[in-house]
């Protein structure tokens, strides 16, 4: 609380008098301990603007090249930092475009406020120029949102909107502005929003519920955990560690909770769902009782619901009442946020280890080396495969780099080979697939954690979908470290043609440009490899630069990603190749 | 699991948007909204939207779930038919005319349980408040003679069980 008191005086306009909206805007996010934003100016965001330039000394605005960039930029910086993102636009298509990273923000519960300047009060609803209905648009992809028509309403609406982002299952909210507000004045006085009276973030953990979750858990011979994004949006990996140590269960990942637990913790089985790992897929359909923490079972996990997990029974400890018996029931639903439900749990849990049944984990590992895993990172064909590339960057790195990937074959290939060390470090479009993720969502992790090593893993396809933020590395000198995996193929979408289309290749060649000089032509330092025996050096060299970095892999133009379980299939019929 | 009619009742604040919001969860499932009515509630400040909808319980229950995670909702519920004390309301407009000239008209105004809100020498006006069968029928009725204009309202209901909003609002007073 010291540290907000002293922010919030810090920012505080002098006396009692009167200022506009625009500076009314800057105040309520320095108090809100905000630093640095991403957007774009326009005709009805130029007053806010305005007053940035006079604030630059306590407030950095990043140009991005596209308002979906400040998007994608907000939601790197919040996923590494866990503070709130912020992106800014002005209205009509500046709002319009930043609907992806709204929707992209939503569905993988990422904090960020997003500002839009709108048409002034007396032109709404006449077709003004560069009007439109954000509100009306932005609704479905929001946690909240608000239209402000009168400058009075700034303080109160947009601590609001920080509050409601971060608490409880964190999520976009946006603010749009009408220009009259932003020029109006008033008498300005900012309070951190405590609460909203119909909002309730998170349940009380109810000691009923976690009574019955130990009870299954210590009678359970083969229990299973799942974790997903929850465990790091409630700062619970320690308490999970704790858990799964002490009662011995072997526990896998979603996508989006990779990274809780190091990589290589004994007790951490891999990745669950489509591209994940065979054992914990496999065994999802043996354990007998399945523990899910701050997940959602998104169809990508489960595979078919029909055979998934029918003989165990669930235990669910989530957030979000809306969640439980959403997709899979629970037997036992425990609510509340991770960090506190998992302390209540650890006590009442008995010591095990579960040898026989982590054993289990361990043979079908050794299969899924031998069949999948040995060829993708030591291959021993010609041509470079992702995951000898994503090898490499876990040694040069020494496990120590926060990875972000885009959308695609590269993408599970990252989540399946890179190694963490540190929460906080998987950042990548789970949620929402959204191509072009990658690039401006690296910007923001590497701001978001400057002393960090942040490596952007992205394919040629989604890489030409947001290339033009090479301009915001370029300007700002910002040192992330590109990597593109070029197969010259929409891969993903190919590897569908091949499996499930009969191999009728409709529209995933690429014909690509030379990225080389491309990044050249920004002035980032740039290379490109198409030998195996180029590759490490060039990494180390990577890693090893305190400056941006592009480097593009040529690599297999027709590999395919296993194991894979087909879309719609079960969890039982992963197949390995 | 079959379809059934629920009835799903909200409480929320009165707020700009809020409507939208809420029917979006409906548009984003496909599901048909039969009803809707919004008005004031037994607390001051909060509203009460009233929908009716034709699905599987399984639907209804993560719909509502949904709804009440919505920032501006404090509290959802559903219920099925009997568990609920609900009604609808329709407006008739008929030529006077036929209420001259058409004995039986008279007789429909009275079994029906009808009013007469309104009489003119070109229209009168029935109102007629009850179940859905009980406004079909009446519809039925009257539509040989000739109907100048139909309306129905969406249905408003109350539950038999209680509900606590007010205790649950104090519980989240800010």
């Amino acid at each position: 609380m010291e540290t907000i008191k002293e922010k919030q005086s810090s920012s505080k306009p002098k006396s009692t008098i009167k200022i506009s909206g625009a500076e009314a805007i800057i105040h309520c996010l320095l108090a809100e301990g905000v630093d640095l934003l991403y957007g774009y100016p326009g005709g009805a965001i130029m007053p806010v603007y305005d007053e940035l330039y006079k604030f630059q000394d306590k407030l950095t605005h990043i140009l991005t090249r596209h308002e979906q960039g400040a998007t994608h930029a907000a939601q790197g910086y919040a996923r590494v930092s866990g503070r709130v993102g912020v992106a800014m636009a002005t209205s009509g298509p500046g709002a319009t475009n930043l609907v992806t990273g709204l929707a992209d923000a939503q569905i993988d519960s990422t904090p960020m406020v997003c500002i839009t300047g709108q048409v002034p009060r007396h032109l709404l609803g006449s077709d003004a120029f560069q009007e439109t209905d954000i509100i009306g648009i932005s609704t479905p992809v929001t946690k909240w949102n608000y239209q402000i028509t009168k400058a009075s309403e700034i303080p109160e609406i947009l601590a609001k909107a920080f509050f409601i982002a971060k608490s409880g299952r964190p999520g976009p909210v946006l603010v749009d502005i009408t220009k009259n507000a932003q020029f109006d004045e008033f008498e300005f006085s900012y309070e951190k929003c405590k609460g909203v009276r119909s909002y309730n973030p998170a349940p009380k953990p109810n000691m009923g519920a976690i009574d019955a979750a130990a009870a299954l858990i210590n009678k359970a011979k083969k229990p299973f955990i799942v974790w997903g994004q929850g465990v790091i949006l409630g700062e619970a990996e320690e308490e999970l560690k704790a858990v799964i140590e002490k009662a011995g269960i072997p526990a896998a990942w979603t996508i989006m909770g990779e990274s809780a637990i190091p990589t290589n913790h004994p007790l951490n089985v891999g990745m669950v769902g489509m591209h994940g790992n065979y054992g914990p897929n496999i065994l999802t359909n043996e354990c007998d009782v399945l523990i899910a923490v701050g997940m959602r079972f998104d169809d990508r996990v489960t595979g078919s619901l029909d055979t998934y997990a029918k003989q165990a029974k669930v235990v669910h400890f989530e957030i979000d009442p809306a969640e439980i018996n959403k997709n899979v029931p629970a037997d036992v639903a425990v609510l509340g946020n991770s960090k506190e439900t998992l302390a209540l749990l650890l006590p009442k849990l008995e010591k095990s280890s579960h040898e026989d049944w982590n054993n289990e984990f361990k043979k079908k590992r050794d299969i899924e080396f031998e069949q999948v895993i040995k060829n993708d990172i030591h291959p021993t064909k010609e041509g470079l495969t992702m995951g000898e590339v994503i090898e490499q960057i876990n040694i040069a790195s020494k496990n120590k780099a926060v990875i972000v990937s885009d959308v695609g074959q590269h993408q599970m290939i990252a989540c399946r080979y890179a190694k963490f060390a540190q929460s906080k470090s998987n950042i990548t479009s789970g949620g929402l697939g959204t191509m072009g993720f990658g690039l401006p969502a690296a910007i923001g992790a590497k701001q978001g954690a400057m002393d960090r090593e942040v490596v952007a893993i992205i394919g040629d396809g989604g890489y030409q979908m947001t290339i033009q933020e090479l301009g915001v590395i370029f300007q700002h000198q910002i040192p992330v470290k590109i990597v593109v995996l070029n197969n010259d193929h929409l891969g993903m979408v190919r590897q569908w043609q091949e499996l499930f289309f009969d191999k009728r290749y409709a529209s995933t060649v690429m014909v690509n440009p030379d990225f080389v000089k491309i990044a050249e032509g920004y002035h980032i330092e740039a290379k490109r490899v198409s030998k195996r025996e180029d590759l490490k050096a060039t990494i180390e060299t990577m890693i090893a630069s305190d400056k941006p970095y592009f480097l593009e892999v040529k690599v297999e133009k027709e590999d395919n990603v296993f194991p894979m379980i087909p879309s719609g299939a079960s969890v039982s019929d992963i197949r390995l190749k | 699991m079959k379809n059934q009619w629920f009835t799903i009742s909200v409480y929320s604040e009165n707020n700009v948007g809020l409507l939208n919001r809420i029917s979006g969860i409906f548009l984003k499932r496909h599901i048909n909204i039969e009803s809707l009515n919004v008005s004031k509630s037994e607390i001051d400040e909060v509203s009460k939207f009233t929908i009716v909808v034709y699905t599987t319980e399984q639907w209804v229950h993560n719909i509502v779930g949904q709804i009440e995670k919505q920032i501006e909702v404090i509290k959802a519920f559903y219920h099925k038919d009997d568990e609920t004390i609900y009604q609808e309301s329709a407006l008739f407009k008929i030529d006077s005319a036929l209420l001259f000239d058409e004995r039986q008209i008279q007789n429909i105004i009275k079994e029906s349980n009808s009013q007469i809100v309104t009489v003119s020498r070109e229209f009168f006006v029935l109102a007629k408040s009850g179940r859905r069968p009980e406004i079909d029928e009446m519809y039925e009725q009257l539509k040989p003679y000739g109907i100048m204009q139909f309306v129905r309202s969406g249905r408003i209901s109350v539950t038999k069980d209680e509900m606590q909003i007010s205790a649950l609002l104090k519980e989240l007073k800010v």
